[in-house]
């Protein structure tokens, strides 16, 4: 992509037989706060680069492969897909976001695998609030093959959640994933009405929800960070998922969430289609910052 | 979370004894400082670097009030510098030519374009007492049309009726059709989000301008856009030619530098904040507020108080 580009281009200019000095640090904290790390994890990166090699004659190629693998041992042991515990029937998943961030579009590529790995999947249409939210989530349903329960736009979510586990129980379904309105993490009753979902759930099974996939659109900044923070705190958040990757951003923020919450990281979405989600690797996602791709 | 610039700078020039004017290696300190605030805030680093650039040459030599520390003295020029960078005078969406005034939405997926049409109709059918109608061109997203045609029942504003299997160009005709016909003022046309490095899509976008000829081409991205923000600008005007930007989820506590990054680089207005899910959160560019915020609201205080 244009930004990747720009970017080796970028590291090799700067690094051409240059010593690793204090201004070609500064360079390469500069590309890494070009790709969202943010000016705390970008200066401990670079720190780490610098360690053992300052002043001493450094290549393009050797920088960047380093400063790869200084992301990616941030990111590596993050780096777990979601696992569907059999022993939780159905295995409940609640999707969180802030708006448009790519929640429904992600539930139905997962749909689509968990329906590919031969397990029976039930959607719920828990954003009764968007106009259309319900429509949306229903020709996902269509594409993949899955049912989806449903109410009209306005009714109660948690009571549309409760209602949708009921349905999956009997149905012995193996995975049930929730769907639920965007919302921004600053709004205290949107997030108290997340935390009813998750309590409505529990009424029925303690255990569940099983997993809370937080959605993170890639083009987001330094706000991503309260994003995780809070609704970690007010859903529970179990593993990430990054959206939105096939653009030119790159996603950073989440060297800088992985080093402050270490939570899992699941997944991540290349596009718009069913079968555009991939596993999160993190040497790939590392060496595309560092510009190596 | 974050420590507001001004106890950075006052932390700079605690060490400094003179008073007076500010000194440049003052300034070059403080600038530091400066660019740390910034990048925390959203705002793209190559935007940074030429507006610290215009802070530290206002800022070299400048006399220090008696009634502010130089650390307040600092944090009033850039907040000027930001304020002037961002656009001084609001500048309201133009509905003056021949009707129907055709308008046209762009951006990223899930930017809230679909959203802020509607919001737009809304506005334009109560305040300005125009007869509007929406066509959706989106007929990627599943149920993306019909997201158009509910916001619309809520609006009260009337949306192109929808034919399946049809194309976003034969979608424009039928609607610019529609509103000549119909007697409306204004057309507006709601696009299919899209990534600016995606070729095919954007080269639809250019056919959909050049048939609807829109007099306003309104880039709609989020509030909580990070450093990628200079390339989506600047692609989107680049390539379909942009108007004016619409900021969304203002409504956020996101520091909002995406506004600086997007306004420097195109040079386009920032027209209309989008602060909220329901049809009224839509409010006109206050640059001050804009600034204040990506400044944080630590700085403002002080700086309301002080100076
Ligand atoms: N390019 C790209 N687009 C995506 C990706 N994931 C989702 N989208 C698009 O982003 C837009 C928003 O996606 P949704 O799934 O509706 O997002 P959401 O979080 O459910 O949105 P709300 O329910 O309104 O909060 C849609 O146009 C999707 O097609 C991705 O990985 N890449
Ligand atoms: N909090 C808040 N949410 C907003 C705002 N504008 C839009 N949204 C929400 O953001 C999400 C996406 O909005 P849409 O209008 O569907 O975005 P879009 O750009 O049309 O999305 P695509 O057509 O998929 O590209 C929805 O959940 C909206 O309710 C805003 O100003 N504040
Ligand atoms: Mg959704
Ligand atoms: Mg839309």
């Amino acid at each position: 992509s244009k930004s990747s580009r720009s970017l080796t281009g970028g590291i090799a200019d700067i690094f051409t037989k240059r010593k690793l000095d204090d201004d070609t640090l500064q360079d390469l904290e500069d590309i890494l706060i070009q790709a969202d790390l943010g000016v705390d994890t970008a200066m401990r990166i670079t720190e780490k680069v610098a360690a053992g090699r300052y002043d001493k004659e450094v290549s393009p190629e050797e920088v960047k492969s380093v400063l790869a693998e200084e992301v990616s041992a941030v990111l590596s042991p993050l780096a777990t897909p979601l696992a569907v515990d059999e022993a939780h029937k159905p295995f409940v998943i609640l999707t969180v976001g802030v708006n448009g961030s790519g929640k429904t579009t992600t539930i139905g590529k997962l749909a689509a695998q968990f329906s590919r790995e031969g397990r029976s999947v039930m959607l719920a249409a828990g954003d009764t609030f968007r106009a259309a939210a319900v429509e949306q989530l229903k020709v996902w349903g269509e594409r993949t093959g899955v049912p989806v329960v449903s109410r009209e736009t306005g009714a109660d979510a948690s009571g549309l959640a409760f209602d949708a586990l009921k349905q999956a129980r009997e149905e012995r379904r193996d995975v049930l994933i929730i769907d639920t309105a965007g919302r921004l993490q600053n709004k205290s009753d949107l997030m108290a009405e997340l935390q009813k979902i998750v309590r409505v759930l529990k009424k029925q099974d303690e255990t569940a929800p099983h997993a809370v996939l937080l959605v993170l659109d890639a083009t987001t900044g330094q706000n991503a960070m309260n994003q995780v923070d809070i609704f970690q705190q007010t859903a529970g958040v179990t593993g990430l998922v990054m959206t939105k990757l096939d653009g030119t951003a790159r996603g950073g923020i989440l060297v800088a969430i992985a080093d402050r919450f270490g939570l899992p990281i699941h997944a991540i979405g290349v596009g718009e289609g069913v079968d555009d989600l991939q596993p999160f690797e993190a040497d790939a996602f590392a060496r595309a910052i560092a510009g190596l791709e | 979370m974050f420590e507001t610039l001004q106890d950075r700078l006052s932390g700079i020039f605690e060490t400094l004894t003179k008073r007076g004017a500010l000194s440049e290696s003052d300034v070059n300190a403080a600038m530091r400082e400066v660019r740390r605030a910034l990048i925390e805030a959203d705002v793209a680093l190559e935007v940074v670097r030429s507006f610290i650039d215009k802070v530290r040459e206002r800022a070299v030599g400048k006399e220090v009030i008696r009634s502010v520390t130089p650390g307040q003295m600092v944090i009033k020029i850039v907040h000027d510098t930001l304020v002037e960078t961002l656009g001084a005078e609001p500048e309201p969406v133009d509905l003056q030519a021949v009707p129907p005034v055709a308008i046209m939405m762009v951006g990223l997926q899930g930017s809230g374009k679909t959203t802020t049409t509607a919001k737009l109709a809304l506005r334009f059918t109560q305040e300005d007492k125009k007869k509007v109608l929406m066509a959706s061109l989106d007929t990627r997203r599943p149920a993306a049309q019909e997201q158009l045609k509910i916001l619309g029942e809520q609006a009260g504003v009337d949306t192109l009726p929808i034919v399946p299997g049809e194309d976003p160009v034969r979608i424009t005709r039928r609607a610019l059709d529609a509103a000549r016909l119909g007697g409306y003022d204004v057309v507006m046309l709601d696009t299919a989000g899209r990534l600016h490095v995606d070729e095919e899509l954007m080269r639809e976008s250019v056919e959909v301008r050049d048939i609807a000829k829109p007099h306003e081409t309104l880039l709609v991205a989020d509030a909580l856009t990070g450093q990628d923000a200079v390339n989506v600008a600047r692609s989107f005007d680049e390539r379909v030619g942009v108007s004016g930007i619409v900021l969304t989820r203002v409504d956020g506590d996101g520091r909002g530098g995406a506004a600086l990054s997007m306004r420097a680089v195109t040079g386009k207005p920032i027209k209309l904040l989008g602060t909220g899910e329901k049809l009224d959160g839509l409010e006109i560019f206050h640059p001050d507020r804009v600034a204040n915020r990506i400044l944080g609201k630590g700085d403002v205080v002080s700086l309301v108080e002080k100076a």
